[in-house]
Parts: structure tokens; sequence; C-alpha cells
């Protein structure tokens, strides 16, 4: 269903231009490397017209004092990979700071009995002090992993994720993980994910995947019988539920999930991965590292599949249909066919109301190239979309979403990204809660794209639903119509066609 | 399948459809391998017990659901109160997207702040390079009128100097020599937010005081309102005070516009915020009064060196700490406080006098910060409530001790209990075993309020998930009377709750009340 449609390159790559000429040299010279228009690969085009290329450096350093909107590996690690793992207690080892601002922010839903059994909107931290940091934090990470024994007996297990003071004063966690594991029969996993290192949030998520393949597989004999349509789904942390409308639906179409990595996830869930017969991806950024790994020891296949928007569902389910033979495949038709009058009739109601609507994106991970079809399913056009941490392969991929002229930035800095949308107008941007306030004062309409601006979830066909209704419930509400007080002389352009007409 | 176009559901409703609710089981009983449900609900209430409490309170290293902040997130709010200011961290980067979401979330706001995205090399070698190509970047980028600059733990681990990396930086011409470069060294493991905040306003009169004669100015005033949540609503209405009295004033750290730009079209990145030359001109008021005590220990120590006289408070709310915030500043400027301020404070206690039926003898738990802990402690006991757990994660020995006295001196404080350093998991175990009314705080009493059936009242910073009330003054007569509705509202909405099933507990659904 996608639409065909070209972005203004010239525009764009004049946009690009503008914006670099106004930093310091040294500083322009290496942001104009992570700015560009994609492009055909093949410009003659015609049918077997290949994807575009949105050739950008990505995953090196951020310049220094310009607003990145990235974060950290301690973000990657615990706020991403670990901290939706509920039933486990992660420690925020270091001062009191990170584990305060990453305290229950990203909406990872679970079921649980909170601070019984399940621990993910809690924060617990070892809130260093000056004399942790001149005597080192051993002897009290020991000190704190007895006592959330003796206080939370029923936790599955504990993660150390570290600050970076941790780093820099050399703790050795490592040490104090395997005494104590050892004393308390748990499972407790350091990870060395101190903000410092790496460029973003990336490479947080790779160290807690290598945690997971270091101190989590073949620690315990794990008891299961697996079965012929096991899957795990790895990398789906349940924004506001998108791992459950995703469940819901592979288990209709005659597949067992045996693990949730890592929304709404148990340690057994992970525990258990290896048994599973093949991996299925959707954030393939943060966790593509435990799932090769997984291939290469355990000979676990594993797909990347998009659950944003029926034409990417349903090409998802098709393909991991055919891994499993004719009879899931006769049942995801099914299942499709169950699905179509709601897809129908979402569109039917939506795509009235945002046809032709344009759409800048800036998110993380898998965002800014999986929703694209989403979005076009509805009938808009996606003018720009970049990553804040992604490598090349991301973009890469992002080639085979894209349009010709798409306006591409890695790692934009606020500053870039305010002139983008100035230049562009776009009828909507969706990023972040950082993003949010400043386009919303300019007049435009506003998603956060990661934590689905509190609604949610937008996952799988009861989630393309919600999806629907939150575009136009953003770009189509009076308020836009609001900004300019009557009697004030109008000498623009109005700032947009306002709902009201 | 419950979902519709013509009715979306979104995750509220969606995940409480039988669908949904049969999945979830399954998925609990086949594959999370859960505690039996018994051992879940013995250890559940096993927490509510003096026994747990005392374990609990027993914790010598593990902090749990702390009520406090880090340091440099108290500098980056107090730079946002100075004109045309960029907050400059210098350290690791996602501690400054941290700050900014942070403040983002409370204020729905743009938050400001770069950092100079030091990485392993900068572990090794320092961040001097960071910070000469950083202040080049900002300057050029961002158009401060001044770059307030403060670390993260990374760089006060390594140990980097900022007095002469900013002093290097200007040589090698990041900025011009002249440009104004305050700056304060903010450890996230000394002390917590309400330090940062001391320090960076601190390290703005430093910068521009520093050197300078002083001329006395009879009766002019500095105010220094201390980190606050509620700066939106509270400094507008400490203004309007003030401008009734008319006193020479200068607001020192005003973040009340900075955190409330209009919709218009326009995207400000900066907006109001004390004037640089009014800053310069604060050396010379005869007083600088700080509306939070512990928000401004090093600061006010400064201006007494200076040679002003200083006076704190404890975040002036409610009618007697009103009072004596407005008899200082009478007393200093020599103007007297105008029948019209004496009219507001009637109608306060006017309210107090319709409505104490319904407080008298309501215990509270309160927490947050010392200032704040104190000051609703303090206003509670004006209503005839008790306030019966006051609790300040970042209080120090000398507030508990201040605030003891504080109880002591009235009959309704006399059952109190005061918690320095604890945190919201002691909380939960107080709540419990000694239960109360109303417990006051933010957002993070939600599940406070969820384990322990308590109503919360959100009256301090952060507020993530109401709207809106940071826009309305806690401070002054006015705010007191905000302060008191909200209160009322919370025990007038439970009591209605209670009593609203139909021909079983409705004999209390009263209409007037």
């Amino acid at each position: 269903m996608g639409l065909d449609y070209e972005n203004d390159g010239a525009l764009h790559a004049k946009l690009i231009e503008d914006v670099l000429s106004q930093y310091p040299d040294k500083a322009a010279k290496r942001r104009k490397k992570h700015l560009s228009v994609a492009t055909s690969k093949d410009e003659a085009g015609g049918e077997d017209k290949g994807p575009s290329e949105c050739d950008v450096k990505s995953n090196i350093k951020s310049i220094p004092g310009v607003m990145t909107i990235r974060g950290c590996a301690y973000a990657g690690s615990k706020g991403v990979v670990w901290g939706p793992v509920k039933d486990m207690v992660h420690i925020s080892h270091g001062p009191v700071g990170c584990g305060q601002y990453s305290w229950s922010q990203r909406r990872n839903y679970y079921v649980g009995t909170t601070g019984i059994d399940t621990f993910v909107t809690m924060q617990f931290t070892s809130d260093f002090q000056e004399k942790d940091i001149v005597f080192g934090g051993d002897k009290k990470l020991e000190k704190i992993i007895d006592e959330i024994e003796d206080l939370f007996p029923l936790s599955g297990g504990i993660s150390v994720q570290s600050e970076c003071p941790i780093g820099l004063i050399g703790d050795d966690i490592e040490a104090v993980s395997r005494k104590k594991a050892k004393e308390h029969e748990k499972t407790i996993v350091p990870v060395r994910c101190e903000g410092f290192r790496g460029v973003s949030q990336s490479l947080g998520h790779h160290i807690a995947n290598d945690a997971i393949r270091d101190w989590v597989f073949d620690k315990e004999d794990v008891e299961f019988e697996s079965g012929p349509y096991d899957v795990n789904v790895v990398g789906d942390y349940n924004i506001g539920g998108d791992a459950w409308a995703s469940r819901i639906l592979l288990e209709e179409i005659g597949l067992r999930v045996v693990g949730n990595w890592s929304g709404d996830a148990t340690l057994a869930e992970i525990e258990r991965a290896p048994k599973a017969k093949l991996n299925l991806i959707h954030c393939y950024r943060s966790m593509n590292y435990i799932c090769r790994h997984m291939e290469e020891k355990y000979g676990i296949a594993w797909m990347e599949y998009n659950f944003f928007g029926p034409s990417q569902i349903e090409a998802s389910l098709r393909n991991i249909a055919k891994h499993f033979g004719p009879e899931i495949e006769e049942n995801t038709e099914k299942v499709i066919a169950k699905y179509r009058p709601l897809v129908d009739a979402v569109i039917a109601k939506y795509r009235p109301r945002l046809e032709g609507c344009t759409v800048m994106l800036y998110v993380g991970g898998l965002r800014p190239r999986h929703v694209i079809t989403a979005y076009e399913d509805l009938g808009m056009v996606i003018v720009g979309t970049g990553y804040e941490f992604a490598h090349n392969d991301d973009y890469q991929r992002t080639g085979h979403y894209v349009k010709n002229g798409t306006l591409v930035y890695d790692d934009v800095t606020s500053f870039e990204l305010e002139k983008f949308i100035e230049g562009i107008r776009p009828d909507l941007v969706g990023s972040g809660i950082k993003e949010k306030y400043p386009v919303q004062k300019m007049g435009i309409p506003f998603r956060q794209m990661h934590s689905w601006d509190y609604s949610g979830p937008y996952h799988g066909y009861d989630g393309f639903a919600i999806f629907a209704r939150d575009m136009d419930l953003a770009i189509n509400n009076p308020v836009w119509g609001l900004y300019r007080a009557p009697w004030k002389k109008m000498k623009d352009e109005p700032l947009r066609a306002v709902a009201a007409e | 399948m419950p979902q519709s176009a013509e009715k979306v559901l979104d995750h509220a409703p969606l995940f409480r459809e039988p669908e949904y609710r049969q999945m979830l089981a399954e998925k609990k009983l086949n594959f999370e391998c859960p505690h039996p449900d018994q051992i879940v609900t013995d250890q559940r209430e096993f927490t509510k017990t003096w026994e747990y409490r005392e374990k609990n309170l027993a914790r010598e290293a593990l902090v749990i659901n702390p009520a406090k902040a880090c340091q440099p997130l108290g500098a980056v709010f107090a730079a946002a109160g100075f004109e045309r200011t960029m907050s400059f961290v210098h350290g690791s980067q996602g501690c400054v997207a941290y700050y900014r979401s942070h403040l983002s979330r409370h204020f729905k706001e743009p938050s400001s702040a770069v950092s100079s995205s030091m990485t392993e090399d900068a572990a090794v070698f320092g961040g001097l390079k960071n910070m000469v190509d950083g202040l080049a970047n900002t300057y050029k980028l961002y158009d401060p009128k001044m770059i307030a600059v403060s670390t993260t733990c990374m760089a006060e681990v390594i140990g980097d100097d900022l007095r002469s990396f900013i002093e290097n930086a200007k040589n090698e011409g990041s900025v011009p020599s002249d440009f104004d470069v305050p700056f304060a060294h903010t450890p996230a493991f000394v002390g917590s937010h309400v330090d940062g905040y001391d320090g960076m306003v601190k390290g703005v009169l430093e910068h521009f005081w520093k050197g300078s004669e002083r001329a006395q100015a009879a009766g002019a005033i500095n105010i220094i309102p201390g980190f606050d949540g509620f700066c939106v609503g509270n400094n507008r209405e400490l203004k309007r005070l003030l401008d009734l009295m008319a006193v020479t004033y200068t607001f020192i750290q005003d973040a009340s516009d900075q955190f409330d730009t209009p919709s218009d079209g326009e995207y400000r990145m900066y907006d109001g915020g004390t004037k640089i030359e009014d800053v310069k001109g604060a050396l010379n008021a005869e007083a600088t009064l700080s509306l939070q005590h512990y928000n401004t220990r090093k600061t006010l120590e400064y201006c007494n060196e200076v040679g002003q006289a200083t006076a704190s408070f404890h975040y002036p709310l409610g009618v007697q700490a009103t009072d004596e915030f407005l008899m200082k500043v009478s007393a200093i400027s020599g103007k007297e406080i105008p029948e019209t301020i004496r009219m507001e404070r009637g109608r306060l206690v006017d309210a107090m006098a319709d409505s104490q039926s319904w407080l008298h003898g309501k215990k509270y738990a309160i927490y947050g910060d010392p200032d704040f802990v104190y000051a609703m402690a303090r206003f509670v006991m004006e209503t005839g409530g008790e306030p019966t757990h006051c609790l300040a994660t970042n209080g120090t020995s000398a507030w508990q001790a201040e605030i003891k006295e504080l109880l002591a001196s009235s009959s309704f404080g006399q059952d109190a209990q005061v918690w320095a350093g604890k945190d919201l998991w002691a909380m939960r175990s107080l709540l419990f075993t000694e239960p109360v009314d109303l417990l006051i705080g933010n957002s993070y009493g939600k599940y406070l309020e969820r384990d322990t059936g308590t109503p919360l009242i959100r009256l301090t910073f952060p507020i993530f998930d109401r709207h809106h009330h940071h826009r309305f003054a806690l401070m002054g007569y006015q705010g007191g009377l905000r302060v008191l509705t909200t209160i009322l509202d919370k025990i007038f909405d439970k009591l209605d709750r209670e009593s609203s099933e139909t021909g079983v507990t409705d004999y209390s659904y009263d209409l007037t009340r």
C-alpha cells in the first residue's frame, strides 16, 4: 500500500548547506558527514528501482558543546535492555542521579506485584558518596546485595548497572557478583555500562547483550520442554504494551512465544531462549548481538520483522510463517483476513483526514525506518528521518524504506533539527520529550515516538488503530489554529492551514 | 477482537479485555516461572509489618526510591533563571539528556543544556579539548549571553579543573575573553540537586561580583527563590506582593518565564531570567533573602562576605511563614505592608476557618526537599493537622534539629517523627505501620498511594503525571489558598468515592458541606 512519491531533494540539500554555514568550520566539517539526501541507487529507475541510499556517517562521537539528543551506555543497558526484566532488581550502581532520571520513564508495561516479585518501576541505587569514590564501592555493593536478599527474597536475580565512576575508580563488580551469586544461589549480572563508554546508548545495548551471554546463558540447568513452534520475541520493550499486541498475533498464527525480550520478561524467559526454534527481532539495533550469538552457539535462526502498520504486519507475518511451513502459513492467511476489516475501517476513517500530510522523524533504534510504512498506509509522506544512535547497517536498512530526496540526519543536533523543521514545516514531527515542546511552540503538531506520548501500543493490528487515531488527534486538533491572536495584524502567511478551515 | 475503528481502545482499556487477560494469564503460567500466589501474598503481607519495617529502616547501604536527584540537575535549573544563559555541563553527554528530559517532563516545556560529550579518551587524557571545542560551538550556535558551566561525576572523578579549562578555552579563542562563563563544580556524589543549585547561583554571583566595589543601596533587596518546580507560579506571585509593597528588589535566578513560554508560533530558546546588568547591580543590595535556606547555604555565606545582610526562609507558605517573610521585607526596605495584602491575608484565614472542621486532626506524611517539608509541616499545623512523618532524603542533621524544634512548638506536632536521609521505600513501611490520612509529595508518591491506600497530594517537584500544577503559586497568602483547596479537594473526593455506592453507603453523599 506504500505511496509512490519523491521528496524535494534540492530543497533538502540547500537546508543542509544553510545549517552547516552557521557552524564553526571545524564543527561544520564533522557534521557535514552526518547529513545527506537519500538518492536512488539506480537513478534511471524504472520498475525495479533499487532502494535508496542514505549514506551518512554514524556511530561516532558527538561534537562537544551542542545539544545532542543522544543518551549514554547506561541508558542503553539499564534504560532499555535490562530495566524491563521484571523479576530482577536492577541496581543503578554509582551516584543517585542516573537511576532517578531513568526511574519509571520508559513505560515498559508489565504484570506483577511491584516491590514483592516485580521491580521495574522502582529505583535501586547505591547512592555513591565521596567516600565511595575515594575508597571504592565494592564493599558497599556486597552489602547492598545482602540487603536486597533480605528485603526482596522473591526477586529472581540482580543486575549491577555501572554508572560513570565505577569504571574510573576501578571497582571489581565482577568479583563481587560472582561471590554473592554463589553465596545467595542467585543470578547476579555485572554490567559495565558506564556512561562515558562509546558514543551513545548503542554501546550500552551491546554490553547488556554480552552480559546476557556471559552471565545468564548456560548458568542454570533449564528444565523446559520445547516445541516445534517456539519463538522468542527479541527487542520489544513493551512500550505501552507493544509486545502484548504483537504476542497476541503470533499466538493466533499458532506460534508459542516462550520469551519476551525484555518488556514484561522474567529471567526464566531469557534463560530458556536457547531452546527456541526461531528468534524474532523487532529492535534490530539493540539486540542483534545476542541473536547472532544464539545463532552461532545454538544454531537458532533469527529474523527481523516489523509490526508497525498493516503493510509491514502482513509481510512480516507471512515471512515468519514461511519459516514454519504450510500449517502456520494457512493460519496466517486466516489471521490476516480476520483483521482485514479492522484495517480497512481504520484506513477508511483516518486516511481522508491525514492524506498527504508530511512527517519528519527523529528517534532511536528501529523506528526511524520501521514506522515509515505505517504512515504511508495512512497516506502520509515521510520527508525526513534519522537516528540518535544508528550504525551503518541501520542506514542501509533505512534505504529500503525511504523515498528519493528524503532528508537524512544522523545524531542531529537540536540546532539542526529546528532549522530543518523551520525550513520544511512538516505537518507532524515524531521525536522525543526533549524535542516535543520546542516543536509545539512553533505551531507544529508532534508525537513522542519513544514513549508513544503516553499512548500505545503501536505494534500489531490493535496498535495500528491507536497509531492512526493518535496521528489524527495530533494533527487535527483545533489548538493549532489558535496560535495567532486575531488582533495581531498578519504580516506573514498563516502558521498552517488550520483545522478550522 | 476488542479493537475497532469506531471506538479505538488504547492501552488503558485494551489490555483489560478478556482476550488479553487470558493471554497474560497463560504467559505467566507457562513461561514466567512465577512464585506461587500464596508466597507472593504472604510476602506482601509481611512487608506491611513492624518486623519488615525494622529491617527496612536498618538498611545501611541500599537506597530505594530516593526523594532526591544529583547536583548538576540543580545547576542546570539554576542557570535557566538567568538571561539568555546556556547551561554547559562538562562530562559525559547522557547526563544532560537526563536533566533535559527530567525538567521537560515536569514543566511540559523545552529545556536547553549542552554537554561537552566526553568519552573514553577524555577519561584518559582529560576533557580540556572538549571544553575548548565545546564552548566555541555553543557560543556560535546558540547565541547565548552567558554560558554557565557545571560538571558531571565523570569530570569530577578525573579531576578536570573548570577555572583553568575555561581560561584555556578563552585563550584559544573559543569565546571572547570578556564573555561571561561562570562555573560551579557539581559532583553528583556529593549532596543533591539543592547543593548544585547553591553552587551555580554562587558561581554566577562570584563571577559578576568579584573585584567590584560595593556601593550600598539602602532598602534594596535580592531575592533568591531556590530550586522550585513551582517557580512559574511562585515567582510571579512573590513579585506581585513585592510590587504591591513598592519594594526595590532583584530576583536572582528567576526561571518563571523560561519554563512558561507562550505558544504563538515562535520557539524561544531563552526567555526572561534575571538580567546580567541586574545581577551585577545586585551586589549593592542591602540584603539578600533566600526563600529556601537549605538551597542556598553557600550562596548566603558569600553574600554575607561581601557585606550584605542575609536572611533565609523555609519556602514561605501558609499564614505565619508568609507573615514573617513580608515583615522581614518590610523591615529591610522600610516599606509598609499595604492594606491590600492584609486583606489577602484575612481571606486566607477566613478560608481556613470555614474549612477547619474538615482538616482538624488529620494526619499527614510529608516528603520532599528540606525546606518544602518544613513549610508544609508548618502550614499543616496551622490548619489543625498533624504532620506524622516528615521525610527528606537530602535532609541533614541540622535540618532534622530545626524541624524538630518547629514540631515541638505546636501541640499538633507532638507525635511527629522526622526522617532525615530516609527514602520512599522506608516511607512505605512507615505508612503501613503508622498510617496517616494524607500523603504530600510529588509524582513518585503514586506508588505509595497505590500500595498503602494513602491519598497523595502532589505539591512539589517533580510532577510528571498531572498537568499544569506548577503554574499556580503555593507561596504567599494566595498560594496558601491554593494549597488549602488542593488538600480539601482530596478529602472531599475520597469521601464522595467512599460514600457513592447507591443504596449502601450513599447516606453520606452530601451536597452541602
